[in-house]
């Protein structure tokens, strides 16, 4: 593939027992493109996503990310090499604050060492006064409002505004490439063009990031995503810009079943 | 009501009403006085939760944290001083300030990486047992102490495979197992003195002899003063590490951990490292702790150390809050004294303890004094 590809994914494959949820998958994700992974229910969209990420090791196939091979890497070596991701079911730690829940995100740049943290408690707090205002003006471009309740618990908050800070705790490392895991589950529609907008700001404000993005509303994807890969039954069936999908006799059949 | 008064203020008469409550307390023998005398205080709780006493004070925390650690000390040394001359009430109050350090240790492992010990006393009992045969050979206490701690970390690293691999319930048994198995090895092996145990030399730092009655402002004290003093540096010592690592990036990597383990992975924190940084270091805490208990004591036994202790480890845990420190020191109070003043039930504390869990299981999970959400700094970052 080419150099300006940022992710290429060839012929993954992955199996639980005797279901294949990926059978030979390939695609690949150019430098600041939204690529929609769309497929009907159980069609290996959130599969594809946990071999991306290391929480499945893939049967076969091989993931290259930015020049590195990423394949059955561990989840922590797939972050440190920038892919940040949010969940399909809401991961927020909920007992913990708005901030916390940020800094997880940010785990990889914040310094680790023993001694940092329990004894140099003057070098911990430049950090730390940096990184909260580093979050607190990441959370503004979201919602200002939310922007002065960073020390509030996330438990209390409604849908959109987990969605936002999840969305936050994967942009403050500053990642490559994020990966959307249906990102309008549990939202109505408004709240989804709204969640979306915030989304395409954010993204021209940090300069280009690249997306996959798995999404159910089509007006989503539609709306967003520069090009499309259509799995079923985890197999690639299409892919193209999402005119040239929605026109597939394939696609078509995979939604609406063969007439 | 309250209104009108600073919530330092609030906070400095918080603190003597406790003092002075705990040094009448302890004054008393029957029965009818103590139960009437906790009656008492469970309502005069429930009011200042009412009139909200706890947010204050917890406010106080939050904007001068340094004050108001400085009253808590200050409060538990004048405690002390009232006992200055009374063996038995020093012991106790040591007890207690050593059995919170167990559970700071505990807290640790439980309250922040979610990894639940049951063998917390035989932990402790390494400590005790390595301060048993090292005081006897002549090492001084300046070794004795963070030697017992190195060795109830070393041991426990046997533990650590099984411990890290496994999930939940199945870590929880491994536990279980170690601390059955520490009291029957102790129990058949002779160079550590069999079901009899060992007696265990008095305590001697930098020519400070532990087993001597100090003399202070010409009265002469108890020798337990000598003890009471060396577990409250301890306890000190525990709580800032604890509260530091709380308020820490590290601290809340555990967090994230016992919280979710496949998010964190997924945000490049070492799951493995985070569960063994904190069972190794809440093991240091807890050996430490024993070493100066095996010390104070005057001898170490197997039955000093079993499974029943350590639940009662883990009850003050649950009972204090997951999470909250100053839950632990509260709570070992409650745990230590309320039996020992009640000789009624000190045949059935167990099974009282037993109700008292289940009960803060049902009706307050998150334990007497919650924790609070993370601040990192006082004031931070407003």
């Amino acid at each position: 593939m080419s150099a300006e590809m940022l992710l290429d994914l060839e012929g993954v494959a992955k199996s639980f027992g005797g279901v294949r949820a990926l059978n030979d998958v390939s695609f690949s994700v150019g430098r600041g493109e939204i690529l929609g992974l769309i497929g009907p229910n159980g069609s290996g969209k959130t599969t594809s996503f946990n071999v991306l990420t290391g929480l499945y090791k893939p049967d076969g196939g091989k993931v290259v990310f930015d020049g590195a091979d990423l394949t059955g890497a561990t989840p922590q070596a797939v972050y440190r090499a920038g892919i940040a991701r949010t969940f399909q079911r809401s991961r927020l730690c909920l007992e913990l604050s708005i901030f916390d829940n940020i800094m997880v995100g940010n785990h990889g740049r914040l310094n680790q060492g023993l001694w940092h943290n329990l004894f140099a408690r003057k070098a911990l707090k430049a950090e730390h006064d940096a990184a909260f205002a580093e979050a607190r003006e990441l959370v503004a471009l979201f919602s200002p409002a939310l922007a002065d309740t960073l020390y509030e618990s996330v438990g209390a908050l409604p849908m959109i505004e987990r969605r936002r800070i999840e969305i936050c705790r994967a942009l403050i490392a500053r990642p490559k490439l994020l990966l959307l895991d249906e990102p309008s589950a549990g939202m109505t529609h408004d709240e989804t063009h709204q969640l979306m907008s915030d989304i395409l700001s954010v993204r021209d404000r940090l300069g280009g990031l690249t997306i996959i993005l798995v999404e159910h509303e089509m007006g989503v994807i539609e709306r967003v995503s520069d090009r499309c890969v259509v799995l079923n039954y985890g197999e690639k069936i299409a892919e193209g810009t999402y005119q040239e999908v929605a026109s597939d006799r394939l696609v078509q059949e995979a939604y609406l079943g063969s007439a | 009501m309250l209104d009108r008064i600073s919530p330092f203020a609030v906070a400095v008469l918080a603190a003597l009403v406790g003092v002075v409550f705990a040094i009448v307390f302890m004054e008393q023998e029957s029965d009818v006085a103590v139960i009437s005398m906790v009656a008492a205080a469970a309502v005069a709780a429930w009011f200042a939760g009412r009139i909200g006493v706890p947010e204050r004070v917890a406010r106080a925390a939050e904007i001068n944290p340094g004050g108001v650690s400085a009253i808590a000390a200050i409060g538990g040394l004048a405690i002390i001083a009232a006992y200055a001359e009374d063996h038995f009430p020093l012991l106790m109050l040591a007890t207690v300030m050593l059995y919170a350090t167990v559970a700071l240790g505990l807290n640790i492992q439980f309250g922040y990486a979610g990894l639940v010990n049951f063998a917390g006393a035989a932990f402790f009992g390494i400590g005790a047992y390595t301060s048993a045969k090292l005081v006897g050979s002549g090492v001084p206490a300046v070794l004795s102490l963070p030697l017992g701690g190195l060795f109830a970390a070393l041991i426990g690293l046997l533990l650590v495979f099984p411990v890290v691999r496994t999930r939940g319930h199945y870590a929880a048994v491994v536990t279980i197992a170690f601390s059955v198995l520490f009291k029957t090895f102790l129990e058949v092996n002779d160079t550590f003195g069999g079901p009899q145990g060992l007696p265990v030399g008095a305590m001697n730092l930098f020519g400070w002899d532990f087993g001597e009655s100090p003399t202070l402002f010409g009265i002469e004290a108890s020798f337990y003063l000598n003890y009471a003093l060396a577990a409250f540096v301890i306890l000190a010592l525990a709580f800032t590490l604890v509260r530091r690592l709380e308020r820490s990036w590290l601290g809340l990597a555990l967090d994230a951990v016992r919280l979710d383990e496949t998010g964190a992975a997924c945000y490049g924190i070492g799951i493995r490292r985070a569960k063994i940084f904190a069972f190794v270091l809440g093991n240091v805490i807890i050996g430490v702790a024993g070493a100066l208990y095996g010390c104070m004591q005057g001898y170490v036994a197997p039955t000093s150390f079993t499974f029943s202790d350590s639940l009662i480890f883990v009850a003050i845990v649950l009972l204090g809050g997951m999470g909250s420190p100053w839950g632990m020191i509260l709570a070992a109070a409650i745990v230590v004294v309320l039996p020992e003043k009640l000789q009624a039930i000190q045949e059935y504390r167990f099974l009282l303890f037993s109700i008292v869990v289940i009960a803060i299981l049902l009706f307050r999970p998150s334990g007497l004094l919650p924790r609070r959400v993370r601040r990192y700094f006082p004031e931070g970052g407003r």
